[in-house]
This record gives structure tokens, sequence and C-alpha cells, in this order.
């Protein structure tokens, strides 16, 4: 049974991990790499590790892809300023 | 390009194989072929009466390297802080027309489901924090958990209440205060002549919120630093968002 949900999260986690790499838009990566957390977090608590488990949705599922958005939203003011200005 | 797919294939072919053996050398899921885990988990109820012995490694018989960890965080919120300060030019403060001008939703499911949010995640943010030492969770897990409530308040009422109850004084002094009691409270074993970060607290009973001595209370110190930490950024993060709105 465990056996059987530890391949089934493996092919998961593959495929999730295939998807953020295939992702181009950058926003809708930031939402790929954070369900790909929590496949991971998921493999973590059934290899009996719950601290790593409740770290990795902590970090891998919230913090990264809020550092992502973060990092987005600063850009794509920076790029309308720019466009503001040039269109003065 | 045919000669490209002649290449991968050969790569994906020879990866395959090495990962294949590779694989088919692993120990079985659970399998352990050291000692000091075996060690920890033998002792560390005994000895520090903390029944979640990662807690008791993270905060105790490794806690220098806990502290370390604690003010990498630190050091990446600041950065992060100073790389987005506010510029010359745009002077004004949170009290901008930004923050006053996002309203609260419109639809009241959502209110609704914030008003329940926000209760149960502080209360088990709280409980995580507190019980680092008796289950798994702890101060980084927890402080992250209580730090989702202020963004839940942000998503289902206005603006203006996140700066209410996350005003920029209550978390830079909180993260300051996170941050330095750790290294307080690893003074402690110093001042009973004793190594820093030594466990000088009385232990209390194993299983229970009060014990395992200064386990609990550097999970407390690490909670706040990260709750008012990731806070911190949150806040950043909204006001490039509002000032990308208006």
């Amino acid at each position: 049974m465990i056996g059987a949900l530890q391949f089934l999260l493996f092919i998961l986690l593959a495929l999730a991990g295939m998807q953020v790499v295939r992702t181009r838009e950058p926003l809708a990566q930031s939402i790929a790499v954070s369900f790909y957390g929590l496949v991971l977090s998921l493999l973590f608590f059934l290899h009996q590790a719950p601290d790593v488990a409740l770290s990795q949705i902590a970090v891998g599922a919230v913090a990264l892809p809020l550092m992502i958005l973060l990092a987005l939203a600063k850009i794509r003011r920076a790029r309308q300023e720019r466009e503001a200005e040039q269109n003065r | 390009m045919r000669l490209r797919l002649v290449l991968f294939a050969a790569g994906a072919l020879g990866l395959g194989a090495a990962y294949f053996a590779a694989a088919r050398g692993l120990p079985p899921v659970g399998g352990y072929s050291g000692a000091y885990g075996e060690v920890l988990n033998a002792v560390s109820v005994g000895e520090r009466h903390a029944t979640d012995v990662v807690s008791a490694v993270n905060f105790d018989y490794r806690g220098l390297d806990t502290l370390g960890e604690e003010f990498i965080l630190f050091a990446s919120v600041l950065g992060v802080a100073t790389i987005l300060r506010k510029q010359q030019g745009d002077e004004e403060d949170r009290n901008e027309p930004a923050w006053q001008a996002r309203q609260a939703p419109d639809s009241d499911a959502v209110r609704v489901l914030g008003v329940w949010l926000v209760p149960l995640t502080v209360s088990f943010g709280l409980y995580m924090i507190s019980h680092g030492a008796v289950s798994p969770g702890g101060g980084f897990q927890g402080g992250v958990v209580l730090a989702t409530a202020p963004l839940v308040i942000y998503l289902c009422a206005t603006a203006k209440t996140f700066l209410r109850i996350a005003p920029p004084w209550l978390t830079k002094a909180a993260e300051a205060i996170g941050a330095g009691g750790y290294v307080v409270i690893g003074c402690l074993g110093v001042l009973a002549g004793k190594q820093f970060l030594e466990n000088v607290l009385p232990l209390g009973t194993p299983g229970a919120a009060w014990s395992s001595g200064t386990i609990l209370f550097l999970n407390l110190t690490v909670g706040i630093a990260v709750a008012a930490g990731f806070v911190e950024l949150l806040a950043i993060f909204i006001e490039e968002v509002l000032r990308r709105e208006t």
C-alpha cells in the first residue's frame, strides 16, 4: 500500500518537476513550483520525516513562490515606469 | 537536428543505465546505517526530555547551527528590505494613497472564510511553535504558519487592516527581538558557568508543553523572528502590488 503510494508520488513529482521546466510564463511557473513543493512535502511525510515535510511546505510551497511573485511585481513596475517615460 | 537526437538518445540511455544501477544499490526505505541517529534516538528523551528528537538536535545538540540558520534568514530579509527600500523621490510613508485605496473584497463568502481562517491559523501557528519539543514542527514552521495570518487578513479585508495588525515598527522590533533573544538564551548557559547554548533551564516532564528547558524558549524566539521576517517580506510584496494597481 505504502509502496504503491510512494511510486505514485514519485511519478507525480517527476511530472510536476518537468512541468516547472516546461512552463515558460514566470507567473504560471511560480504556481507550478509551488505545486512541486507540495508534492515533495507529501513524499517527505510518507518517508516518516514530518519535520522536514513541514519545512518543505513552508519554504517550497509558500516562501519560494512568494519571492518569485515579489520579483515579478518589482520587474513589471519598473517596466511600466520605463514605458510611461517613453510615451511622455 | 538528427545529430542532436542521437546525442540525446545516447545520453538518456547512459543516464538511465547509471541511474538504474545506482537505484538498485540503495538501502531499503527506512534503512539507516549511521550511528548518531540511533544514539540520539536512545538518549534524547532521557537527557533533554524532548520527545521530538529533531527539535532536540536542532535547538540543543546542534543549537549553534540553528543560530547560524536564523541569521541567514535575518540577513536575507534585511537584504530584500535594503534592495527594495524606498528610493528618494517617493518619500511618503505607508499612509500613502496606495494603502488607503485597497478596499475589502465584495464577496461575503471570502470575508466569512477569513474570519474563520485567521484564528485557526494563529492558534495552529502558536501551537506549532510552543510544542516544537513535543511533536513535529517548531519555531521555523510555526513562524511561517503564523505569518500567513496577516496575509489572509490582507486578502479578505482592507489593506489598512493589514497595517494595523502588523505595523512596520512591530515587525521590525519583533524580528530584532527574535534574533537577539536566541543569543540571549544561549548566554544563559555561559552565565551558569557552562557552555554557550547549554541547556541549563529545568527540563520538566517529557511530553508536556512546558518541558525541555531552553529548547522551548529557543523555539519561541525563532518563531517570533521567522513570523516577523515573513510579515516584513509580505508587507514589501503587498506594497509593490498596491503601487502597481494605483
